[in-house]
């Protein structure tokens, strides 16, 4: 291997960035946040190419992230060193393989600041992590007459888990409504939550609004009726520093990746004591601790909910990825998407024809608009002829444009290694799409 | 912008913006939704057959440029067709769209769709271009249905 190893990432280390207002930055300011954005961008690859002629813009970041060389090197590192299954081999192979698996739930678990690593269960992304939930935890405490809370921000990741197992126990689904800003109505939320509310599902940031939604306040609303709270962190982790003691939260769970690493892996985070008591999601090799032909018992957390052998070279990639944004900085990368953030929501607000859908207070990352008499679906053609990379759909969130009366929207999604420069060329993008469907 | 101007011609633009045809039919006899869950697109084809013979043909929806021109010029183009005609004039044009046909052959045969010939060079709006016609064919096979294009 080449001496990855000692790869330094760009920025410098993780000091805090304290004192910014969260959202409106007056434009001419120049950020003075210690993150090398021009440096940063030399680790991902991908971001070099040009497409259709043209710079590559990827500003679908909410879809996925891009991967920056040291994930792409661990991948490379496992299985051309390293690969074989785990907890099976005594060979050496096997031992390496144990232990690098071993090591990344350590790093997921200090990324989370969960208090044990057994806490953290991989899954093949959030939406596993969300039917892990309804399917073992759900289908065991809810009742005919019960219902379930979530919101009607949430990415059908997180309706239509509960609406299956709602039509299994006979459960209900109640949905917290949103204002025309995009916030959560904490009230009406509240409001919802009754003595036979078992549980409350709600997004951290929402992936079509880009809104932050209050955790803490929501979590202690719903623990002092007693309610657990899973938390959707999908959109949350790539952005927002995420510490799940603090914000109390029972499950957390969050895509690899979204956050700079492999796909086909994710992330549970369940407090033990709840895990504990929950039934296995899946069965098979890994999860037991006894099997015989009348009956089996279940392995400890958190093999309990690994059945199969697990995705173990993404689980050493998503390990990378975290490393490499630790080393960056969450408070560091935040307050560089804000700036980010700030400025395109001022310049694409000064287009004329431009409704922008979600304009919450407190938003990461993610700036949703509709322009009169163009398609969103256009916009992101002409866009990509620019090469511009946005998303252009419902977002998986159909209810959300329901509630905003739009088909579709266009999405331009943010992370740490965009820069302004790419802003202004969406906006040259946008001039286009005016211009040629004026 | 060269390839994108060949996608979205004037022509387009045009239909896209004023759409011909776009209305419910009170005395239609066929009546067909069609959706592609993917994009969102929706639309819906209302068609009045004489015998054999499309006598008036309709649509509404929302869509992309591509997809609202494509149905709007589809009512023009197989207004008047037999059930036949109108099949045929489908799969030259889906030939067209796919690129399985040769563009020059086909701006012979289809007149006016020929501006839909830039499509080929856009994978995924071929769904859009085709969402109408689908939705047609099936008119034309069935009195009520829902197509899909995925």
């Amino acid at each position: 291997m080449t001496g990855e190893a000692g790869r330094r990432v760009g920025g410098t280390a993780t000091a805090p960035v304290s004192g910014l207002p969260e959202n409106a930055y007056p434009l001419p300011r120049v950020p003075a946040y210690p993150l090398d954005v021009a440096r940063i961008r030399e680790d991902f690859p991908i971001l070099r190419q040009r497409v259709r002629g043209k710079p590559l813009v990827y500003l679908d970041n909410a879809a996925t992230s891009q991967k920056p060389q040291v994930v792409i090197d661990a991948l490379t590192r496992f299985y051309t060193s390293e690969n074989a299954n785990i907890h099976r081999g005594v060979h050496y192979l096997s031992e390496r393989a144990t232990v690098a698996y071993g090591e990344a739930r350590e790093k997921v678990a200090r990324f989370l600041n969960a208090r044990f690593s057994r806490e953290i269960i991989f899954t093949r992304g959030t939406t596993e992590g969300i039917n892990l939930i309804a399917q073992s935890y759900g289908r065991t405490h809810l009742k005919p007459g019960d219902d379930i809370v979530i919101t009607v921000m949430e990415h059908h990741s997180n309706i239509v888990p509960w609406q299956l197992v709602c039509e299994h126990t006979g459960a209900t689904l109640r949905a917290a409504p949103i204002s025309d800003e995009g916030e959560l109505d904490v009230d009406a939320f509240e409001r919802l939550l009754g003595d036979r509310t078992r549980l409350v599902a709600v997004v951290h940031v929402s992936n079509a609004l880009g809104t932050i939604n209050p955790i803490k306040r929501l979590v202690a609303l719903a623990h002092a009726r007693g309610i657990p709270v899973l938390v959707d962190g999908a959109q949350a982790a790539p952005h927002l520093r995420v510490d799940v003691q603090d914000l109390d939260c029972d499950f957390f769970v969050f895509s690899g990746h979204k956050v700079f690493g492999p796909t086909g892996v994710g992330v549970l985070y369940g407090k033990e004591a709840l895990l504990e008591h929950m039934p296995p999601y899946q069965g098979g090799g890994d999860m037991i601790a006894t099997v015989t032909l009348q009956r089996s018992t279940w392995a400890p957390l958190p093999a309990k909910f690994e059945a199969g052998t697990p995705m173990i070279a993404q689980v050493v990639g998503l390990g990378a990825a975290l490393d490499y944004v630790s080393q960056l900085g969450l408070d560091a990368i935040a307050a560089w998407e804000q700036d980010l953030l700030s400025y395109a929501t001022e310049r694409v607000r000064q287009i004329e024809g431009i409704r922008l859908i979600g304009t919450a207070r407190e938003k990461a990352s993610v700036l949703g608009f509709v322009l009169q008499g163009v398609h969103p679906h256009d916009i992101g053609t002409v866009l990509d002829d620019a090469g511009v990379a946005i998303r252009a759909g419902h977002h998986c969130a159909q209810p959300v444009m329901e509630r905003f009366g739009v088909p579709a929207t266009a999405r331009a999604s943010f992370a740490f290694y965009n820069t302004r420069a790419e802003i202004d060329v969406l906006v040259d993008g946008l001039m286009t799409v005016k211009k040629m469907f004026a | 912008m060269a390839r994108l101007s060949a996608l979205y011609q004037d022509l387009i633009l045009d239909h896209n913006r004023a759409p011909q045809n776009f209305r419910q039919m009170e005395d239609a006899n066929r009546k067909v939704e069609g959706n592609n869950p993917v994009c969102g697109d929706r639309l819906t084809v209302w068609l009045r057959m004489e015998d054999d013979v499309i006598a008036d043909v309709t649509f509404q929806g929302l869509g992309c440029a591509i997809s609202m021109a494509s149905a709007s010029l589809m009512t023009s183009a197989v207004k008047g067709k037999t059930r036949v005609e109108a099949k045929a004039l489908f799969d030259r044009f889906l030939g067209m769209i796919t690129g399985s046909v040769e563009q020059l052959e086909a701006a012979e045969s289809l007149g006016k769709l020929a501006v839909f010939s830039g499509v080929s060079e856009f994978p995924i709006k071929v769904k859009c271009a085709s969402l109408s016609w689908h939705a047609m064919k099936a008119a034309l096979d069935q009195p009520d249905a829902v197509v899909s294009t995925e």
